[in-house]
């Protein structure tokens, strides 16, 4: 229990998807405007981490990995060349799937994330996170909670950058810093806060 | 636009005028990780400019047998595929190196360079142009990637490419560097200084603000 806890902690300040990473800065620097769009892309991308992030894990320990097709008579087979693009396509399907579930099930929800949902598949946090569960190789149960705390980790970065961005609409910054110049000052002073978690070791 | 002029046009016009990283924001997330040296930060960039050059060719060969629901879908592939490509490589003949990149390579694949200009000029223009239009937002990227590279790897660590030019302090040289500029914050302070430095060249690129300030009306304090 102690070492998915300080998985979970590590996951979300240590190593911040966003401020440590910097992956998913497209969409965290371009919606980031508005404190109620950035909640609803957060709440979406933690949503799709919990789910893409085990069952490419699933993929690749019973598929992909060297010698896991042996269950099918196949010990010699290595695919693991074929994971960029399995992983991409999982997450493509699975935020299509959950895109037709929501609007079935949950329509309040899916009304909420509205355009971000789609918009998710390209973001760079998603895939990254996959591809640091391979390279870390985390067991199933570590892959959930590393899932969801990168997933919460990007939420709580972009939640406060949105806070910061509306506050500061309202002050007079030089012409040429205007808009995305100031912003990634920002979040160069953020990433600083945050770096201020990496001396913790769990 | 006229044929015969656009084709210099689309190569050269997203280095400055229209450069992904400054103005699209396009491509991001690379572009801070992979700057710590200068040698990473070169063999990202050519994998950039090939996977966005080649995917731009391919998706625009075939953009007309695409059906428009399943587009997203389609490029998706090619990338990935030309991805793969690169990936495999970059660990047969450049092993440290792409291991010094890590799942940076993959993230080609989401790089929004790619995908944004696959989608918005690849779609709609012919296979040359599109190639043209790669290869330029390529450059365009390499030339922001590399500025900020340079900054970081010649203050941070007071060398280029691994060749030490200013001789640091530990072993036994002048220059003590700013360990700052080699932790991921100082990348974000680069490109912010990096797009006031083009825009204050380049005025036509500046924002409008959100909220202007009302005039100061307590004239009698002066």
């Amino acid at each position: 229990m102690e070492h998915y806890i300080s998985l979970l902690l590590k996951a979300v300040f240590v190593e911040n998807m966003a401020l440590a990473f910097f992956l998913g800065m497209c969409t965290f620097l371009a919606i980031s405007k508005k404190i109620e769009a950035a909640v609803g892309l957060g709440i979406a991308v933690i949503v799709v981490l919990m789910v893409t992030v085990p069952v490419n894990n699933l993929i690749y320990n019973n598929v992909l990995r060297e010698g896991a097709l042996s269950w099918a008579g196949l010990p010699n087979i290595d695919l693991s060349f074929l994971g960029l693009l399995t992983y991409i396509g999982v997450i493509a399907a699975l935020v299509q799937i959950m895109e037709m579930v929501l609007d079935k099930y949950i329509p309040a929800l899916y009304s909420a994330l509205g355009v971000f949902l789609p918009l998710i598949t390209v973001n760079c946090a998603i895939l990254g996170a996959s591809l640091f569960m391979v390279e870390r190789d985390y067991t199933f149960g570590e892959s959930v909670v590393y899932g969801f705390g990168a997933g919460l980790g990007w939420a709580l970065a972009i939640v406060a950058l949105a806070g910061i961005r509306e506050k500061l609409k309202y002050s007079d910054v030089p012409d040429g810093l205007q808009g995305l110049g100031i912003t990634f000052i920002t979040v160069g002073l953020m990433s600083l806060g945050f770096m201020s978690f990496s001396g913790i070791s769990l | 636009m006229s044929e015969a002029a656009s084709a210099k046009q689309v190569l050269f016009e997203p280095i400055f005028k229209n450069n992904p990283i400054a103005l699209q924001i396009l491509g991001i997330c690379s572009a801070l990780a992979v700057t710590t040296s200068m040698s990473v930060t070169l063999v990202m960039c050519l994998s950039v400019i090939a996977v966005t050059a080649c995917s731009n060719l391919a998706v625009s060969l075939v953009r007309a047998q695409i059906p428009n629901s399943i587009r997203i879908i389609v490029q998706m592939t090619i990338i990935a595929s030309l991805v793969i490509v690169v990936d495999q490589l970059l660990k047969a003949f450049a092993y440290e190196i792409s291991k010094q990149l890590s799942v940076f390579v993959g993230l080609i694949i989401t790089n929004c360079i790619v995908m944004g200009r696959a989608e918005g000029f690849a779609m709609q223009n012919g296979p040359w142009l599109s190639f043209l239009d790669g290869i330029g937002n390529g450059l365009g990227y390499s030339v922001m990637l590399i500025l900020v590279a340079f900054f970081r790897e010649l203050l941070g660590a007071g060398s280029l490419f691994g060749y030490a030019l200013m001789p640091v302090v530990n072993e036994g040289g002048w220059y003590v560097p700013n360990g700052l500029l080699l932790l991921p914050p100082s990348a974000f302070f680069i490109i912010g200084l990096a797009i006031w430095a083009l825009r204050a060249w380049k005025p036509e690129q500046v924002e409008a603000p959100e909220y202007k300030m009302s005039r100061h009306t307590t004239k009698e304090a002066f």
